[in-house]
């Protein structure tokens, strides 16, 4: 069970001080379960004609703002959309998947590897596609000029890697497990540990940016992000699985994250023909 | 997650989530946003401004554009990491400035079929915004096949218009997006 801090919870740094009309953890999350309920009635009763990932997301308050109001029209793709740029070694050396080695000496932090297949929505391989991350430092640092957060950067870790998928569509990273971090979302507002993805598939349609996550994290229920995604399964499923025979002993920690691009704005389970 | 269902039966796909703040160091990349060399032969310029619903420009929205060459032929070629100035690979990648602006070197793209109206394929992620949108940008000079567009048609005309690029005095392209507002763009689902 996740202990939720309310206005007693002991003062921030400075530099992370919410404003005084920020709402608290106990609120934010009250009001992620008032919309995953509205969600599963409007599931239930058919009346749900959205994607996985809710765009009208108030708790996440950034997106007020920049979420669309109406619905998107839905549309047949054409021959470009239906094709998608060609990526290959040219672009990516194979050096830029281990993150790890991108300095003159060792990241700190845990050691892992990241080892997936990228597959279309009939569990086909998607061969020779590009894979980007981008991540925190095991500190919850970005390399970024506007992340505020008093952790110290690793002159050894930047946190931005590319792989080519292989015939198999299988990808491979190695890395630094990346730590959770503050934002200013609300107050005591904390991210579970992730590491960025960006996809490409076979056609434009089904290009995905999402985020992995590590299993059995304190944070999940708290985090606005992640539960963006209303659907239980749907969430469950960005997270990675710890595998021991892809661990290396006494070196690095091994996950699995296998992704799937469907390019499919409705979920496989609705019925066809009512578009 | 692991994926185990026997290949043939459909699987679900694995939900987007939003770009966030800091992908500044990891995605947009020398060069990306020219698609054509600046300067060469048909190279245009597309640009314009990415606004939120109150108006003020989104300085940390990141576009990416996919679209056939000026024969409307889909490229194939490799290199949009990095390019050799003279391939056209069709795909260009950048983020917006701190006022909102984007820009583009690329070409007119023709039709991919013919008669058709020819646009270029647009993909919208920002900080704040839950998963990816879509969107299309139409050149604006064909005005017969804009016309007849099927899909087109079924816009109420300022639905349209959020489509439809302007023609620059240089020949270039200029090309607003709203994400949220009075002029919001339409965007699509597949």
């Amino acid at each position: 069970m996740t202990m939720i801090e309310g206005a007693d919870a002991p003062p921030a740094p400075e530099s992370l001080l919410a404003a005084p009309d920020q709402a608290t953890q106990r609120e934010i999350v009250g009001e992620i379960e008032a919309i995953q309920a509205a969600h599963a009635k409007a599931v239930a009763d058919g009346s749900y004609r959205g994607g996985q990932t809710l765009y009208d997301f108030p708790p996440y308050r950034s997106s007020i703002l920049r979420h669309p109001t109406k619905n998107p029209k839905l549309v047949d793709p054409e021959t470009i959309e239906l094709t998608s740029p060609a990526f290959g070694q040219r672009d990516v050396a194979a050096i830029e998947a281990d993150l790890t080695l991108q300095h003159s000496g060792e990241p700190l932090g845990e050691r892992m590897v990241v080892r997936g297949r990228v597959l279309d929505g009939w569990g086909r391989p998607v061969r020779g596609q590009l894979v980007e991350i981008w991540q925190a430092n095991s500190a919850g640092r970005y390399v970024h000029k506007r992340d505020q957060h008093p952790a110290p950067l690793d002159p050894n870790f930047t946190g931005a890697g590319r792989a080519i998928t292989d015939d198999q569509g299988w990808y491979e990273f190695t890395t630094i497990k990346p730590g959770p971090y503050p934002w200013r979302n609300h107050r005591n507002a904390w991210r579970p540990a992730h590491i960025h993805f960006s996809l490409f598939g076979t056609a434009f349609t089904q290009r995905v940016i999402t985020q992995m996550y590590f299993p059995g994290d304190p944070l999940f229920p708290l985090d606005p992000i992640y539960q963006s995604i209303p659907d239980q399964h749907d969430r469950d499923r960005l997270i990675a699985t710890y595998d021991h025979d892809l661990t290396e002993p006494e070196f690095k920690l091994g996950y699995r994250w296998d992704i799937v691009l469907t390019g499919q704005h409705r979920t496989w389970f609705e019925p066809e023909g009512d578009h | 997650m692991i994926v185990s269902t026997p290949e043939g039966q459909p699987i679900p796909g694995t939900a987007g989530q939003t770009i966030g703040p800091f992908f500044a160091f990891g995605l947009p990349y020398e060069g990306g946003n020219e698609i054509a060399h600046p300067w060469s032969p048909g190279a245009i310029v597309l640009s314009g401004t990415v606004y939120q619903g109150d108006g003020n420009p989104i300085p940390d929205a990141m576009l990416e554009v996919w679209q056939a060459d000026a024969d409307g032929t889909i490229p194939r070629v490799r290199g949009s990491l990095h390019r050799d100035g003279y391939g056209f690979t069709g795909f260009g990648r950048t983020g917006t400035t701190d006022d909102g602006r984007y820009l583009f070197w690329t070409r007119n793209p023709g039709p991919t079929e013919p008669g058709r109206a020819a646009f270029i394929s647009l993909i919208v992620f920002s900080r704040g915004l839950p998963d990816k949108l879509h969107t299309r940008i139409y050149l604006p000079d064909d005005e017969a096949a804009l016309a007849a567009d099927p899909f087109l048609s079924s816009l109420s005309e300022a639905e349209r218009a959020t489509l439809i690029a302007v023609r620059t005095e240089d020949g270039g392209l200029r090309h607003d997006i709203h994400l949220q507002g009075e002029k919001e763009t339409v965007f699509l689902a597949y």
